[in-house]
């Protein structure tokens, strides 16, 4: 559905994209993961052919997203991460308005998202919350007959109630058979929802795969009460942040060298152990805690 | 009241252009006509005749106000000035109360600030000072600039006094509309409504029922008699009305919920109308608002432009000066003055159309054009769908302007052919107004960000057409502006060369801002 090779994208001097690639596959939800300012949403503008890439190949249904822009839009929707809606016209005027221009609604679909996520369509736009914009657009993308959809950072805004609403949406979405990109910052939200995940940073992608294949390059934390000291954990390899305090370990360990922990846990006598699957923000932390360190230096 | 003072102070900053252009502009209307009319007429006995033309025409009167002591020049800055400068400081005292108030509630911001140490009436109390110093500031400077141009301080102080004194009151229904209504649309929609029933009432009292006047805070403003007399009592109904209206803005204040008002806010349609699907249906949408006031506002002016018939000699006048601004040349002194005021009403109109074309860069700035370019609308035809509505939406109030001059013209000259003919006359001026407009265009397909620069065009244009033969300037700067170019009807008889020239222009210009917008980025 998307293949993007190479991306290049600058404004003046700044580099937003450098060499971004991205491919998502028809019938998965892609999580599309990166700090903000990691030009995430310049990614989606080229996509969506309202920016003009300078280098790199984009492939949106096999087709050029700047020159057919209008004719492949047929197939998906959009939400941004900041919906600006008009002042004087009502959300469903604004539902009825992108669904047509999309090609038409299902009137069924829009009765049913309505209720659902609970939207007044009598309100002026001037009058919604940030939230009932977000579900606006929400219920105008979802109300329409396409094969993609692409959402940036969709959710916030909306509160918990709302937001499990839209991964049930999402979910039978998939079920359809249908693509999304998810782009967002919210960890649960990816982990929850996406078959596969692409982390950017400044522009380019660092990582790309399953969430099994991530997870299997990340650390599992382990804390281990025993009943003797342990004896030669420093020495494996692949374990991290070492902390023996008399009968208390701490550790992280590289997935690959879990066996080997165990084992030498094991010797010593385990009282009580937990060890925690890694998170995304582990995964983040691992990609982005060296830009944070170093950018505190800097400010130092 | 905790934080008052600092409130004002923020107030202050914000409003700091504000403080300069308001004041500024009003004392140039007052100041200036004093200069118009000096310049205007050569002799006392001219000027008599001209005040007499005046005090027997009652669309005057009803336009401008009581006619007293036309004769002086006192009088007649009085008289041309005061209505307009109340509307004036009513606006301005509208936009300070309505930003500071119902905006800010409006947009959430008053909630960071009701959440800080600052008492509950704060804010609004710094607003209504904020508005209150601020007519002080435009009656002080206007005062200024009427005594040092020479006219008798007592009343040149009253008459500014007045001024303030009428903003004040318009501070107060301002402060009440921000309360009753939610959004701050609606309660500039509600003081602006209350603001021009005051000059109807007034304008309807002028010429009928005098009683009707005394309902109507510019009615008591007038009734100052400002360099025909001057009393100040009427300016204690303002004081009252102004002390009144606050009191009840703080009193519904009081009375009603944090984010509400007293009006509900009114629900609209909850399914779009079948035209509201197209690129050309959204934009109409979104534009029909402004091209009907447009339209009603050069309905409006021509009708008014129209009254003054054939009397237009006496009341030009026989000096080099006015000969130099009516005439550009030679002719008849009647067909000179319509010429001229066929190609301000087309100036007015190209306010319209330069708005219009820049209507797409609102959107884009706004961020509300992304969303639409995602769907299987293309950019060229969400473009397109406001071009069309530019173009038919100037050749409309070209087309009412010209039939609101020719038919007061008409009624008071009894030539009914007068209605068609000024109708075609303004229409024929389309191709000018429209290469503003495709000048704006081709801004903002290359350079969206100056794309404001547009207005300059017209402001330059407006020059050239004022002072272009008074003060000689070059002939190649004249040319710059493209009403310059077009035969002046009905000096001259109707030229094609310039009319299709000028068309051709338009549409080039409106075509490469188009073509140029489709190939850049979309923000």
């Amino acid at each position: 559905m998307i293949d993007i090779a190479g991306l290049v994208k600058t404004f003046g001097h700044v580099s937003a994209l450098d060499g971004l690639d991205l491919t998502v596959a028809k019938g998965e939800v892609h999580g599309f993961l990166g700090p903000n300012g990691a030009g995430k949403s310049t990614t989606i503008r080229v996509l969506l052919g309202l920016l003009r890439k300078d280098d790199g190949e984009v492939r949106l249904f096999g087709g050029d997203p700047w020159r057919d822009a209008a004719r492949l839009h047929g197939r998906l929707a959009y939400v941004p991460g900041d919906v600006n809606l008009w002042p004087n016209l009502t959300g469903g005027e604004v539902i009825d308005l992108l669904g047509r221009l999309r090609g038409g609604l299902d009137e069924r679909r829009r009765a049913d998202l309505l209720q659902r996520f609970d939207l007044d369509p009598a309100k002026k736009g001037r009058s919604y919350s940030k939230g009932n914009r977000q579900k606006v657009a929400l219920i105008a993308a979802l109300a329409s007959d396409v094969d993609l959809l692409v959402l940036d950072e969709p959710t916030s805004g909306l509160d918990p109630l709302m937001e499990s609403v839209f991964r049930e949406c999402i979910d039978e979405f998939r079920s359809e058979g249908h693509t999304v990109l998810l782009s967002s910052h919210i960890l649960a939200e990816v982990e929850r929802l996406c078959d596969r995940v692409s982390i950017i940073r400044s522009g380019a992608c660092v990582e790309s795969g399953t969430l099994a294949d991530l997870r299997h390059l990340t650390r599992t934390s382990v804390t281990a009460d025993l009943a003797s000291a342990p004896v030669g954990l420093d020495a494996l390899p692949g374990v991290h942040d070492l902390e023996i305090d008399n009968h208390r370990v701490h550790l992280e360990v590289d997935t690959t060298a879990l066996d080997a922990v165990l084992d030498a846990l094991q010797a010593a006598g385990v009282r009580s152990l937990t060890s925690q699957p890694p998170t995304l923000e582990d995964l983040f932390l691992r990609h982005y805690g060296d830009r944070i360190d170093g950018e505190e230096d800097g400010r130092r | 009241m905790t934080g008052t003072l600092v409130l004002l102070r923020a107030f202050l900053r914000r409003d700091r252009w504000m403080y300069l252009w308001w004041p500024v502009g009003i004392a140039i209307l007052y100041v200036s006509q004093g200069w118009s009319v000096d310049g205007l007429y050569a002799t006392q006995a001219e000027f008599d005749k001209a005040a007499a033309g005046m005090e027997n025409n009652a669309a005057l009167i009803a336009m401008a106000g009581p006619a007293r002591a036309l004769n002086t020049t006192g009088g007649q800055v009085t008289w041309q000035s005061a209505a307009f400068g109340a509307i004036l400081v009513g606006l301005m005292s509208m936009f300070i109360v309505g930003r500071h108030t119902r905006a800010e509630e409006e947009t959430g911001r008053d909630e960071l600030l009701r959440a800080a140490p600052v008492g509950r009436h704060a804010a609004m109390t710094a607003a209504v000072l904020d508005a209150g110093l601020a007519n002080l500031v435009v009656g002080a400077v206007t005062g200024a600039g009427l005594v040092a141009y020479g006219l008798a301080p007592a009343d040149s102080i009253g008459l500014a006094a007045g001024l303030t004194l009428c903003g004040w009151s318009f501070t107060g229904t301002a402060l009440v509309a921000a309360q009753l209504t939610t959004s701050t649309r609606a309660a500039y929609g509600l003081a602006g409504a209350v603001i021009g029933l005051s000059y109807a009432l007034r304008a309807l009292g002028d010429i009928s029922a005098a009683a009707l006047s005394w309902m109507s805070p510019i009615g008591w403003y007038q009734a100052m008699h400002a360099f025909s007399g001057l009393r100040w009592w009427p300016g204690l109904l303002l004081l009252a009305g102004a002390g009144i209206t606050v009191a009840v803005g703080y009193a519904v204040f009081d009375r009603r919920d944090f984010g509400s008002g007293v009006l509900p806010a009114r629900p609209g349609p909850a399914r779009a109308s079948r035209s509201l699907g197209t690129g050309l249906g959204l934009a109409w949408r979104l534009q029909r608002a402004a091209l009907a006031a447009w339209a009603v506002g050069l309905l409006l002016g021509g009708l008014a432009f129209g009254t003054m018939g054939d009397d237009v000699g006496d009341l030009v006048g026989d000096s080099q000066t006015s000969r130099d601004l009516v005439l550009q040349g030679s002719g008849d002194i009647v067909d000179g003055f319509y010429a001229m005021l066929i190609v301000m009403l087309a100036m007015l109109a190209a306010g319209f159309a330069i708005s219009s074309a820049l209507r797409p860069r609102g959107e884009e700035d706004a961020g509300r054009v992304e969303v639409l370019l995602a769907t299987a609308l293309p950019r060229s035809t969400w473009l397109a769908g406001h071009v069309a509505v530019t173009v038919a939406g100037t050749l409309t109030v070209l087309v009412l302007a010209g039939a609101g001059l020719g038919t007061s013209y008409a009624l008071v000259t009894g030539d009914g052919s007068a209605v068609a003919r000024m109708t075609v006359e303004l229409l024929m001026t389309a191709p000018a107004v429209l290469v503003l407009a495709g000048f704006a265009r081709l801004l903002h397909g290359l350079l969206p960000r100056a794309a404001l620069l547009a207005w300059l065009a017209l402001l330059l244009s407006y020059v050239v057409l004022i002072f272009g033969e008074l003060l000689d300037l070059p002939q190649w700067f004249q040319d710059l502006s493209p009403f310059e170019h077009l035969a002046l009807v009905p000096v001259e008889p109707f030229r094609w060369t310039p009319f299709l020239v000028l068309a051709a222009v338009a549409a080039a210009l409106s075509v490469a801002g188009q073509i140029a917008f489709r190939r850049r980025d979309v923000h």
